[in-house]
Parts: structure tokens; sequence; C-alpha cells
């Protein structure tokens, strides 16, 4: 077959203006992040507040372009709240090509995810996952079991009891503390780290009590709150979280027990609707926002919208830094390979809602303010909104700037060629 | 003292609940020798269809209703199901009773979705019912244990006094005569597979809104009422009475125990540290282990006396 001087010129000119553009325009990617978390179980209605708070952050992100051209995809996966659950959905999504792993709720699993994803990207060089870890504040994670896979977008339990015990030490009244939690790595650290903390700022307070409960199976605290009565308690201090909080206080109000409370999550779905009216001021949290915490525009804009949307309140602001900052990550590196994300993560700076957050580099836990906030009825001017709808809502005493709510570590994290 | 009392009060409430949930499964068991695996679904099928009841219609219709619709679906499943597989053996029943848990299970996350529903106490249970000491006592703790006690009174008047309950006693031990005297026992087999579902839904109804309402409540539940009726004794319903007031006391009380093995070495001079071998066992409090210790007694029933406190058959 002849080919004429026409048709060379017009394929040489083809071919390298294919070829040309080819390597100048960044590939659009469809970037697929696996959501894994407790979406059944005891937990459902927590997840599935996180779960709405992603995909509204993906579709945002989507639409704003967040991450240049790329979009993201979300799949969502049920790890039961179980480590072995959850390691075998790691092990669907990695086989369906996933590079990005969210997960919240459960310590344990958490370990486990770590430990599963450190020898996954060992043996799998070139297609290394990252972890985002958004709720499991267990200390390890940043500190003996750190690793360059894993992100930390919520104070861990050392910056959020430095915070609480800084406040409980200030009341003079409180003389027994109680301390009750789950019996799982977050509970266990947490009771160890309470201890610490208040020994050394306030040596006088007795540690009355130490309990801790089989995580999501006790559905009457009743044993409990008598145990805390007898022991004459007038603080418990508690980790807990979900349905083990909302139980805790329904039994205390049951029982007619009028401690103070200083908890790290009184405000996940269930909890404001059990503490009601009955206890107020009496409630005191450590967290990194409420909707009472900022009044700018995005903040206020943002509270209303979900609440319209989706018939909850906003809680899970980790979520915001995990796709805000990941979009981010690939915008400025114009890649998606994790290896390059997961190196301009590090030291990144990010403007949120509860004001500016940096990603650490040196152990990947995120630096944020904290607020130490009171449950106190609505009354327009420091409480402007409620918690679902009980017409009693958190009022912020004291926020904790970013500077002060850093805590030392001890990663020695090992990274991998760049 | 006050701790004492409260804490007998709090493992009365508990064991009187476990005994509305085994009552039925020990009748079932007792009549038909069929171990029902779904029992604990029915008791969940129970609360959803009493939450369904009484967020149009109220409480106390749902008291009434959802237990009779519990008992209906048990009446189905035995005469269209259950009575098919019983040529083929015991094994046969077991094995269907066991997938029917799963179907049940499914059909209310299908129907209710995943999520805990928000079944509450009814406003004029709420509060306390009187204060000891310093502790109040909840009405609807005290409701739930006169419905238990109620519903055990009405039973053993049924089965003593009423000629359906003589028949019943009757087929229990001998079936094939009473059918020669003109009785339908299928019949009455069908009667008692509906009752026992049906008290298992009104466990369901009065438990489900003290506790949490969710798909997960069967599994919560179904391990421990068959430690009951292995502990009573296979077919006595006053030795599932006993086991169930033990393992709710034992369990509330044993929440208050802070002794373990570390603090009993402790004792004799043995001082426990974290670099001791075996520590994490030997630090293990009975409190902390509190939950399991029905399982602990299920074991060591089953090692010094198998037919349990009461029993009358053989498992």
């Amino acid at each position: 077959m002849k080919i004429n001087t026409a048709q060379k010129v017009f394929s040489t000119v083809s071919l390298t203006a294919a070829t040309l553009f080819g390597m100048s325009t960044a590939h659009a990617e469809t970037i697929k992040i696996a959501y894994i978390d407790a979406v059944t179980g005891p937990f459902a209605p927590l997840i599935k507040n996180s779960t709405n708070t992603l995909q509204m952050y993906v579709e945002r992100a989507n639409k704003e372009h967040w991450a240049g051209d790329n979009t993201f995809e979300l799949i969502v996966l049920d790890g039961k709240a179980s480590p072995q659950e959850s390691l075998q959905q790691l092990k669907i999504a990695s086989d369906q090509g996933v590079r990005y792993i969210i997960h919240q709720v459960g310590s344990g699993v958490a370990l486990a995810l770590v430990d599963a994803i450190n020898k996954f990207n060992d043996r799998n060089p070139g297609k290394e996952i990252v972890y985002f870890n958004g709720a499991s504040i267990a200390p390890a994670l940043t500190n003996s079991k750190c690793s360059f896979w894993h992100f930390r977008f919520d104070g861990n339990t050392d910056m959020k009891m430095d915070g609480i015990t800084n406040t409980l030490a200030k009341d003079k009244n409180i003389k027994n503390v109680y301390i009750i939690g789950q019996n799982y790595a977050h509970g266990q650290e947490f009771s160890k780290a309470a201890k610490e903390m208040l020994a050394a700022k306030r040596p006088d307070i007795k540690i009355v009590g130490d309990d801790l409960h089989p995580i999501g199976t006790v559905k009457d605290f009743s044993p409990y709150i008598a145990k805390i009565k007898a022991s004459g308690a007038d603080t418990v201090l508690t980790g807990n979280w979900g349905q083990d909080l909302v139980l805790l206080v329904k039994a205390a109000k049951d029982a007619g027990l009028k401690t103070n409370f200083y908890t790290f999550y009184a405000y996940f779905d269930g909890t404001p609707t059990a503490l009601g009216a009955d206890a107020a001021d009496r409630v005191k949290m450590v967290t990194n926002w409420t909707n009472n915490a900022e009044t700018d525009a995005a903040n206020t804009e943002l509270i209303k919208t979900y609440k319209a949307r989706y018939g909850q309140d906003f809680e899970f602001l980790s979520n915001e830094g995990i796709i805000g900052m990941l979009s981010k990550a690939i915008k400025q590196t114009k890649s998606t390979d994790t290896i390059k994300v997961a190196y301009a993560l590090e030291g990144m700076k990010f403007n949120g809602l509860s004001g500016e957050i940096e990603m650490r580099k040196a152990d990947h836990q995120i630096q944020e303010p904290m607020y130490i906030v009171t449950w106190t009825k609505v009354n327009g001017t420091t409480v402007k909104n409620d918690s679902e709808g009980t017409g009693y809502g958190w009022r912020t005493d004291l926020k904790i700037p970013l500077a002060d709510s850093v805590q030392p570590t001890t990663c020695q994290m090992v990274r991998p060629a760049q | 003292m006050e701790f004492v009392l409260i804490t007998l009060l709090n493992g009365l409430s508990y064991g009187l609940l476990l005994f509305m949930m085994s009552s039925g499964l020990t009748l079932i068991f007792s009549m038909m020798g069929v171990l029902n695996f779904a029992h604990a679904s029915f008791y969940m099928l129970g609360a959803y269809l009493a939450y369904a009841i009484s967020s149009q219609f109220g409480f106390w219709p749902a008291l009434v209703f959802a237990p009779l619709l519990v008992g209906l679906a048990g009446m189905l499943v035995e005469r269209y199901a259950l009575r098919q597989v019983q040529k083929y053996g015991h094994i046969s029943q077991l094995l269907f009773t066991f997938g029917l848990s799963y179907v049940m299970l499914e059909l209310v996350q299908l129907t209710w979705g995943r999520v805990a529903v928000p079944y509450l106490i009814p406003a004029g249970l709420n509060g306390a019912l009187f204060t000891l000491y310093s502790t109040d006592f909840p009405i609807y703790k005290a409701f739930m244990m006169a419905v238990a006690l109620t519903m055990l009174g009405s039973i053993y008047l049924l089965l003593t006094y009423t000629r359906i309950g003589l028949i019943i006693q009757a087929a229990l031990t001998h079936p094939d005569m009473v059918e020669a005297l003109g009785h339908n026992v299928p019949r009455v087999f069908m009667l008692v597979f509906g009752g026992g579902c049906a008290l298992a839904g009104l466990a369901g109804v009065v438990g489900g809104n003290a506790f949490v309402t969710e798909p997960g409540m069967a599994a919560t539940v179904g391990s421990i009422i068959f430690v009951v009726i292995v502990v009573g004794g296979m077919g006595s319903l006053a030795g599932s009475f006993f086991a169930s007031l033990l393992i709710g006391i034992l369990v509330t009380y044993a929440v208050a125990l802070d002794y373990s093995l570390a603090s009993l070495l402790g004792k004799i001079g043995l001082i426990v540290t974290p670099s001791t071998p075996g520590f994490a066992v030997l630090n293990l409090t009975i409190a902390s282990s509190a939950q399991i210790l029905p399982y602990v007694l299920l074991i060591l029933v089953l090692i010094f006396r198998p037919k349990g406190l009461m029993g009358k058959r053989e498992g």
C-alpha cells in the first residue's frame, strides 16, 4: 500500500500533537477513597453522621475543584467496629485499587489498620496506602506506633486530657473523682493519662474509682451508677462515647446521680438528648468544635445547611480536615501518588472551621485549637444554637489556642524514599 | 446499705426481665423438644412492633397488641414451617430456627433501618418511684418487675387450673395418649409455640424502651437466655425463674467487686507488677468481667450438674 506524502505529514503531526498533549496535561483522575467504619452495630447513628459529613465534603471538593481537575469517589465499607472485619474491608478496598482509607472510631481498629497497612506497603511498593484517622485518639498511634502512612486528624488523648484536667484542677470544690471507661485501647489510655495528669496538677484529689466496662455491650449502667454513688465521688471523668455515654447518662438521670461529668464526647449523637435539662451546668467537655464555638459566616452557613439537609447536628470536624488537606496536597503536588501526597501533608497548614490547624511533621498528629465547653440553656448570646432540639447547648468557657494544646511526642518516624 | 439494697433491686429487675425472655423458650423446649434459636429474634420483633404501634397509638395499645402479633407470627412459623421440618428430626428443626433468626434480623433491618429506633418509655412511667437513701428507683423498672411477676402468675394459673393447661401438661409427657383421647395435639403445639413467642414479644415490649431497640439487640440477649435455661434446667419453668434471678443478681453485684487475682496475691505478700508474666490475666477484676460471669456459671453447671438446678430432662 502506498502512503503518500500528505498522509505521512498528517500522521506525524497528529502523533506529535497527541504525545505533547499527553505529556503536558495532568490526568484528571477519579480518586477512590474508602471509608471503613462501624456502619452497623451500636454506634451506627454516629457513623451515619460521619458518612453524611464525608459525602458532603466530597461533593463540595468535586464541585469547587479543591483537588484541581481530580474528583473523589467515596466508597463506604462496614468494619463493624471489629478489627478482623475492618481488616477484611481493607483487603476489599485495596483489591479495588483504593489508595486512601478513612476511619473514625475505635482505637482497637485503628491500631490493627495501621499495622496491616504498614505490612501491605512494605510488600507492595508502588501501591502504598495512606490512612486518615479521624477520631481514634489512643496516643500510641502518634508515639510508639507512629507510622509514615498514618495521619491523625483529631487531638489525641494526651492533648484532650491536658485541656480538661487544667479546667478540672481549677475547681477547688472537686475532691473525689471517679474514672469510668470502655475496656479497650482508648479507655485504658484515658484512665492512665487521667491518673497521671491529675496527680501532677492536683495531688489532693482522690481517685475513688477506676472502672472499665466492655464496649458497646452494657445496656444497663445502674450497677455502675450505684457503685459511683457508694464511692462518694463528686465528679465522673469519662472518655465514653456513643451509646456507652448515652446509657451512662440515662442511668445517672434515672438514679438521681447529681455529680459533675467531665467528658470528651458528650456532643455525639444521642448524648445531648439524654443530658437534657436535668444535666444543665454539670457537664463539661473538651472538644475541637461545637456549633457555638465560632460565629463567622462559614460556620453559621454550615450549621444551618447541614442540619437542614441531614437532620443531624454537624459533629465530625475531622472530616473537613481530611478532605480539605488531602485535596490541597493533591493540588500542590499535581499528583495522586500516595508518597508525594503524604510528604506534602507533613507540616501542612490549613484553614478550617475552628481556625488554622497544622499537621505536625514529626508524628503526623494534627495540631488544632480546642474548646472547653459547658452544657447549659440556650440564651441567645453565649449559647445561640442548641443541640438535637433540646433547647440546651454548649457554651464556650475557654478556647485553647493551637500553641497551648501542643504535646510532646516520642515518635521515631521511618520515612520512605521520596 | 444503700448500695446493697439498690443493687439487689436492680439485680431483681434485670433477672425478672431475663425470666420473661427465657420462660417462653423453656415452655417451647419442654413441650416440643425444639430449641428455638430464633427466640431472641421474636424478642426483637416485639420491641420493634411495639415501637411501630406506640408511635401511632401510644404505649398501652402496644403493650396489648404487639405480643399478640408476635404470637401470631410464631404460630404461623410453627404451622407452616416448623411442622414440615419436624419429620426430619430435632436437629433439622434447630437448624431451621437458626436460619430463621438471620432472616428475621434482615427483615427487621429492611423495615426499620440499621440504626437504633427511638422507642421511648411513655411519659407516665418516667421518673422515680421512690428514693432509697439518696438513690431514685425508676418507676419503669418497677413496672417491668410487675409485668414479669404477673406473667409468671398467669402462666402458672393457666397451666394448672384451666382445661387447656391440663391438656398441655399431659401432652408434655404423653402426647400419643392425649391424641388418642381425641385432642388436637398438633394444634396444642402450635398454640404453645405461639404462646412462647408472645412471651418473648412481651419481654421485647417492656425491655425495648428501657434498653436500646436496635438490630443488635437479639444477638446481645440471645446467648444469655440459653445460659438461663441450661442453668435452670431444660424444661423446668421454676428452674429458669431461679436461674434468671441468680444471674441477674450475680451480674449486678459483680460490678461492685474490684478484687482480682493480683489483689489476692498482694494480700499474701506477692506483689504483682506490670512486668510479671500473666499480668493481664492476674489484673482482671471481677468488676470488669461481670458481663461474662453467666457463661462461667454455664460451664460450671455443665461440668458439675448437667441437668441444671431443677431440670427434668437431660439435654
